[in-house]
């Protein structure tokens, strides 16, 4: 008994390792490769990516795919570990042999997986927020989302014109709360802003109350800036509202999901966050170049998902959209003439704005591309 | 057959040979690549092993270790411009140092509070790491410069195949020789009963100590490695999962098999692989085989099998 299963077991190794070693790889499909996040704590940002990822690499197909060949998507789960995307990222380019690669749902995972396409060369356009990622910028390397710098931007923009100067921060510790914080104090002058507190919290705290009553007892203080994601953020507003703070609250683009609102309850009103326009594809005016991208994506994903939209699929539709008008322009599949057409991508309406890439710009978008939202009776609305 | 297994050198002459032939076998960069996440992997479990296995202590921290090699190559060569080899030393003294000063009361304890303060200490060193951004990058990681040796930039997967395989191999040769010394006879008196062990004139507490500083070193340099081949490093490296990934390759494996953890290590760093192609399963069947396999083979896989073939040939 002991010997028939052991035999079974390594039987089954071996048919696997037999399926590993047999790449199929057909002359008229153009392979494009992932790498995302879609299991483990991260699984937020990769789940909607490679679902919209399949849902629109399926239409274009339908469609009649891409320089009359289908478009053929392998998609690997790295889970946010750093090691495991790399792993993948040397199988895309090495055995699955793709001309380019879209994803790395975290920061981690990107800069980890960036040295094999750079030295591929391979086009790789990356779903994570840094702003390390394309800065300074990297040949083969482009990125779809807003950087934390930008949220920072918008939010100090919005501040200055309300004429506010004095700012509390409290922060989150993870990485995002991290990365953002840092970059806020970093332009913050840039906007005539002084950060009078400074505070953070640890991703499970359960109460903020001790934070923000240092803040609240800061001199001069005209509003707050909550740089996170997850849950904390939500703890925060409660305990914000629940202290009587007579300031504004900005939240940051971490918390634009329905999810926020329903834990922070009450709380949320009149929260002021920059976020993608995707979450007011509807109510965005009928002018607004952007309603028709945001509105029909939004449609299609939650049709064939049934689940929220969120702005994270939206980067990984801009990313691929950007992919396939840059495999159209150049005409043909070559990894090196894909890069070059990416590079001149300019005008191009996506989720997260306009792009207009440059050589000395790998990313594209602007500030107007954040909406600066504000959250009104359970719901956002458009603040400015 | 049964001499041949029973030489000591077996198992590092069997691991070159392995490292040696696979060169000519595999048949690009990726598969090259994999190996060497296995060498490396196999060299922090080879350490691992000989604290379970032979010493029969558990560490539920031992990623911690690993994790400050790993950082070591990042922050040193950054911060103070050192070589990153000298970096990859300085990172093993140092986790040798803290593994004597932690180990001294931590070895004290038994059983679950061993295990309980390892885990502590590894989570500690993880929190650590996240949180200092200035000094390692924060969540999100840090770049690792790359190794320069006499004026030639090491790159490429072909070149980090032999070098980590031949990491490899030193480092279970030098486990093979340690288990055969007097340390590593007391090592396994200590293993099997420690009372019997101390009224026999072994000096369980040092002993012990020895053994945890050894592990911890063989976890450092295993991941200096990682951070050199990969030119990056994030805290993952260092979290509670790498940990229990570690003891997982111990077990399966083997515990008291150097043969063993180079198999345990080889089965969870390539079956990720392997399993991608049943995509949705993958987590399934990962955790079916390994279930399987230590119902089947109690012992770990080279121990259990090593068992079968001398029973089978008398």
């Amino acid at each position: 008994m002991t010997n028939l299963m052991t035999r079974m077991g390594l039987a089954a190794l071996f048919a696997g390792a037999a399926a590993m070693a047999s790449p199929a790889s057909a002359a008229d499909t153009i392979k494009i490769g992932s790498s995302l996040a879609i299991t483990g704590p991260a699984s937020f940002l990769g789940d909607p990516e490679a679902k919209t990822l399949e849902l629109y690499v399926k239409k274009i197909n339908e469609a009649g795919g891409v320089n009359g060949k289908q478009l053929e998507l392998v998609v690997y789960d790295d889970g946010a570990n750093a090691n495991n995307a790399r792993t993948f990222a040397t199988r895309l380019v090495e055995d699955d042999g793709i001309v380019a690669m879209i994803g790395g749902s975290s920061t981690g995972a990107t800069m980890a997986m960036i040295p094999v396409f750079e030295d591929a060369g391979i086009p790789f356009i990356s779903l994570a927020g840094a702003v390390v990622i394309v800065d300074p910028v990297k040949p083969f390397v482009f990125k779809t989302p807003h950087t934390d710098k930008m949220a920072c931007e918008k939010i100090f923009e919005d501040m200055k014109a309300k004429g506010i100067a004095k700012v509390g921060m409290i922060s989150g510790t993870g990485g995002f709360g991290k990365s953002m914080h840092g970059q806020c104090l970093g332009v913050a002058g840039n906007y005539g802003i002084e950060i009078v507190a400074d505070e953070t919290y640890g991703p499970k705290d359960s109460d903020m109350t001790p934070q923000l009553t240092n803040i609240k007892s800061a001199p001069g203080l005209q509003a707050v800036v909550n740089p996170g994601f997850g849950q904390g953020p939500a703890i925060v507003t409660r305990n914000f509202k629940q202290l009587g703070f007579d300031v504004p609250l900005y939240q940051s683009h971490g918390v634009a999901s329905k999810s926020f609102i329903e834990l922070a309850g009450d709380a949320a009103e009149g929260v002021r966050l920059p976020a993608s326009a995707l979450l007011v594809a509807e109510k965005l005016p009928d002018d607004d170049p952007q309603k028709a991208v945001v509105t029909s994506y939004k449609a299609a994903y939650e049709e064939a998902t049934g689940q929220p939209v969120s702005t994270f699929g939206g980067h990984a539709y801009d990313g691929l959209m950007m992919l396939v008008e840059a495999m159209q322009r150049a005409g043909s599949e070559d990894p090196q003439a894909i890069r070059d057409e990416l590079e001149k991508t300019s005008g191009f309406m996506g989720t997260a704005g306009v792009v207009n890439m440059s050589p000395s710009d790998h990313l594209g978008l602007d500030l107007t591309a954040f909406r600066m939202l504000e959250i009104r009776d359970g719901d956002w609305v458009l603040a400015d | 057959m049964r001499a041949l297994l029973a030489h000591r050198l077996a198992a590092p002459v069997a691991i070159a040979l392995i490292v040696v032939a696979l060169a000519f076998i595999l048949p690009s960069n990726f598969y090259l690549r994999v190996a060497a996440l296995v060498w490396i992997s196999a060299l922090a479990v080879i350490g691992l092993n000989l604290l379970m296995g032979f010493a029969g202590q558990v560490s539920l921290g031992h990623a911690g270790f690993f994790g400050l090699g790993a950082y070591a190559v990042a922050v040193l060569p950054a911060q103070f411009s050192l070589h990153p080899l000298l970096a990859l030393l300085a990172g093993a003294l140092v986790c040798g140092l803290i593994a004597f000063v932690v180990g001294r009361p931590i070895l004290r304890l038994k059983g679950h509070y061993l295990a309980v303060a390892t885990l502590g200490f590894g989570i500690l060193i993880a929190m650590a790491i996240a949180n200092e951004s200035w000094l390692t990058g924060g969540p999100d990681g840090m770049p690792v410069s790359r190794l320069t040796l006499f004026g030639w930039r090491v790159r490429g997967a072909s070149t980090w195949y032999w070098i980590t395989g031949a990491l490899l191999v030193l480092g279970a040769w030098l486990a093979v020789n340690l288990v055969a010394s007097p340390t590593g006879r007391a090592l396994r008196a200590l293993h099997d009963s420690e009372v019997a062990a101390r009224v026999a004139g072994v000096d369980v507490a040092h002993y012990k100590l020895i053994v945890f500083v050894i592990s911890a070193v063989y976890a450092s340099v295993a991941g200096s490695a990682l951070a050199l081949v990969n030119g990056f490093v994030t805290p993952d490296s260092a979290n509670f999962i790498h940990s229990i990934e570690l003891v997982t390759m111990v077990v399966l494996g083997g515990m008291g098999s150097v043969f063993g953890s180079l198999v345990g290590a080889a089965i969870l760093v390539v079956l990720p692989q392997v399993l991608t192609t049943f995509h949705d399963y993958e987590h399934l069947l990962l955790g079916l085989m390994m279930m399987v396999i230590m119902i089947v083979l109690r012992s770990g896989i080279v121990p259990s099998l090593a068992a079968l073939i001398r029973r089978t040939r008398p």
